[in-house]
């Protein structure tokens, strides 16, 4: 017990002393989260539109009034030709136009039917979409105000609800998956640096030479990484539920929990990258290369796990993120119990033996 | 016997790194391993230090076997690997309390046995590892690798890249860490510490050219050796060279050491012909072999 102790001061005093690692540790977190929280955001706010209005009528004017009293557009400029709409687009601020035909007006009360064209930039196909979607909301609105005093025979209402989160807000996505890239960074990536420097300066081949057996070794260097983990995971934890006003629906014991055991599945891979690698530099290129890129691309972090090919929907089976990240986003929005998660639970869990074995028995107790 | 290397063999790919090498070392005996670079001495320490499994022969440290008992003989081993390898950001004194630690000791229960070395390093004990000038490195590492008290101690290279005063401190400080009953295996480059061994192997790609004690190695030398020196060095060396008598020519130190294949050989002949290829302040004197005229001379078999 004096020896685990001794080693795991070892290693508090080479991350107290390592700038890198302490950046990676307690900077990278926090810029990660505060980066994916308020500046990546599939929210539309303030968008620049234009209009050619070539009625400027009752009707028309109400409409634009309409849209530049939302919080989501701002009108930019009032253009008076079909061609100059290229133009704007190609300046790049504006990011729809709005085309009302002539005679907007009287169109709407004579024939029933008047026609306003929405064009969009489409070079973000998701912006221009939302956009689109958004304008469309605003004038079938105003027909509705129109249309009040008339009764139509048939009617569908479409009424939509959100839940979980009902004002869509990309944070709540973004959360639990910021949160599994950084507990899979600092768990898998410093360890399996941290045991590779080892190697690397020769100082394995003291440890080695030493009553310590490898397991000693090998808990001892991971510990502190479960420990700056946690305090990492509850930061997370905390950020959202202060900075963001994410809630926390379910149990934060449950969470905790998860989140241990997801920490140490990645620790186990870090163990298994770091007895396949010789240097720092081949274990880092490893982690960032095999790890991360999979858990932000393969994982449902970011794209739908259900609009891929079935091919990577079937590899993205073997990214322990994804069964994480529907654990947390299963506790956190939709407030569920392990009666719930308990397949997923179950799936880190085989997986986190899986590496530990592995890397069992992939360790080395001599230098080859 | 407290070391036994019984017909050790280690090859690398198609490289022969060791080659059939048998080695007793005595209880209390400081042995050294004697060669130039590649010549198969760190090899034969990881072997030794159950860092590696030879492909033939067997071996033992402290009467365990190297590969069946090779847990115990972790516990018995001081090493000190070529390399400096500690902790470059961890003070010296959190070093020495991490070995101490890790071997389930502590620092002040084996001072006695380091206290001679480490009082040299003791004022720069807050200072961290990789600070260290080369000697003080070496000094903390011989500390780190002795707080345990073990049985044999094996020392790679140890004073290889430290001054020549440090060096000398070094050996001394190994004959007093001898004289409390240590056995101690140490390889280096250098003959001229060879002879502070008690005995030494001499060792080549992998082969030991000779065992025995520094002296018998220098007498067994077959032939008589002359210091050569004139004004010119290197014309000299090249006049030698170009001799057709010559056995072996090679520089030692501000003299040429010259032996002559011939039985009766005179110096004089040789001066004979040195001066008529213009060379001047011709001095040759009969001296003693060194090691290192052995070494060459083995080598060259």
């Amino acid at each position: 017990m004096k020896r685990f102790i001794g080693f795991v001061q070892k290693e508090f005093y080479h991350i107290f002393r390592d700038r890198r690692s302490l950046f990676i540790l307690f900077g990278m977190p926090v810029a990660q989260i505060m980066l994916f929280g308020f500046a990546i955001t599939n929210e539309i706010n303030n968008v620049d539109i234009a209009i050619l209005d070539r009625s400027q009528d009752a009707s028309t004017k109400e409409i634009i009034s309409k849209i530049s009293s939302s919080e989501y557009f701002s009108i930019l400029q009032h253009i008076k030709e079909e061609a100059e709409i290229e133009e704007v687009f190609k300046k790049g601020k504006v990011k729809a136009v709005l085309y009302f035909e002539k005679e907007f007006s009287k169109k709407l009360i004579k024939q029933h039917t008047a026609k306003v064209q929405i064009v969009t930039d489409a070079t973000d196909p998701n912006v221009a979409n939302t956009i689109s979607n958004y304008i469309n909301s605003i004038l079938s609105h105003y027909q509705e105000e129109q249309n009040r005093a008339i009764t139509l025979d048939y009617q569908i209402v479409p009424q939509s609800r959100m839940v979980f989160n009902a004002e869509l807000k990309s944070v709540y996505m973004f959360i639990p998956g910021v949160m599994t890239v950084i507990l899979m960074l600092v768990s898998a990536m410093m360890t399996s640096i941290s045991i590779t420097r080892e190697k690397e300066l020769g100082t394995m081949e003291i440890l080695l030479v030493s009553p310590l057996n490898p397991f000693q070794v090998i808990i001892g260097k991971v510990f502190p990484y479960i420990f700056l983990s946690i305090i990492n995971a509850a930061a997370i934890v905390i950020l959202s539920i202060f900075v963001f006003h994410v809630p926390v629906n379910g149990s934060l014991f449950l969470l905790g929990l998860e989140s241990v055991l997801f920490i140490v599945t990645s620790l186990a891979l870090g163990i298994l990258i770091s007895t396949i690698s010789a240097t720092q530099q081949t274990a880092m290129m490893i982690s960032l290369m095999g790890l991360m890129l999979p858990v932000i691309l393969l994982s449902g972090f970011i794209f739908p796990i259900s609009s891929m090919p079935v091919p990577l929907q079937v590899i993205s089976n073997i990214v322990p993120a994804k069964w994480f990240i529907i654990i947390v986003k299963g506790i956190m929005l939709k407030g569920v119990g392990i009666s719930i998660v308990w397949k997923e639970t179950l799936v880190l869990l085989g997986m986190t033996l899986l590496f530990i074995g592995l890397s069992v028995r992939k360790y080395k107790i001599r230098l080859e | 016997m407290s070391i036994r290397i019984d017909h050790i063999s280690k090859s690398y790919g198609k490289v022969n790194a060791l080659d059939d090498i048998s080695i007793q070392v005595d209880p209390g005996e400081l042995f050294g391993l004697i060669g130039p670079d590649g010549a198969g001495k760190t090899t034969l320490f990881r072997i030794l230090t159950t860092l590696l499994l030879p492909d033939h022969g067997s071996a033992s440290v402290a009467g365990y076997d190297i590969i069946a008992d090779f847990k115990a003989i972790r516990k018995q081993v001081g090493y000190m690997p070529g390399r400096f390898s500690l902790y470059q950001d961890l003070t010296v004194e959190e070093n020495l309390r991490f070995f101490a630690t890790i071997f389930g000791t502590t620092i002040a229960e084996n001072y006695d046995l380091i206290r001679d070395i480490y009082v040299q390093i003791e004022p720069f004990k807050n200072r961290r590892a990789g600070k260290l000038s080369g000697g003080m490195k070496q000094k903390l590492a011989l500390s780190c690798a002795l707080i345990h008290k073990p049985k044999v101690l094996f020392l790679d290279e140890p004073t290889t890249g430290v001054d020549p005063v440090s060096r000398k401190e070094f050996w001394e400080m190994l004959k007093r860490l001898q004289a409390k009953g240590i056995t101690i295996l140490v390889s280096t480059p250098y003959m001229d510490e060879a002879a502070l061994c008690d005995r030494i192997a001499l060792i080549q790609d992998g082969r030991i050219l000779e065992i025995d004690t520094p002296k018998a190695i220098v007498e067994h030398y077959p032939k008589p050796i002359f210091d050569v020196g004139a004004h010119n060095t290197y014309l000299l060396i090249e006049k030698l060279n170009a001799y057709v008598h010559k056995h072996s020519v090679f520089p030692f130190g501000e003299y040429i050491h010259y032996t002559d294949q011939r039985d009766g050989f005179d110096p004089l002949e040789l001066r004979a012909y040195l001066k008529n290829e213009g060379l001047q302040n011709i001095h040759i004197e009969r001296t003693k072999a060194t090691i290192e005229d052995t070494f060459m001379e083995l080598a060259k078999q």
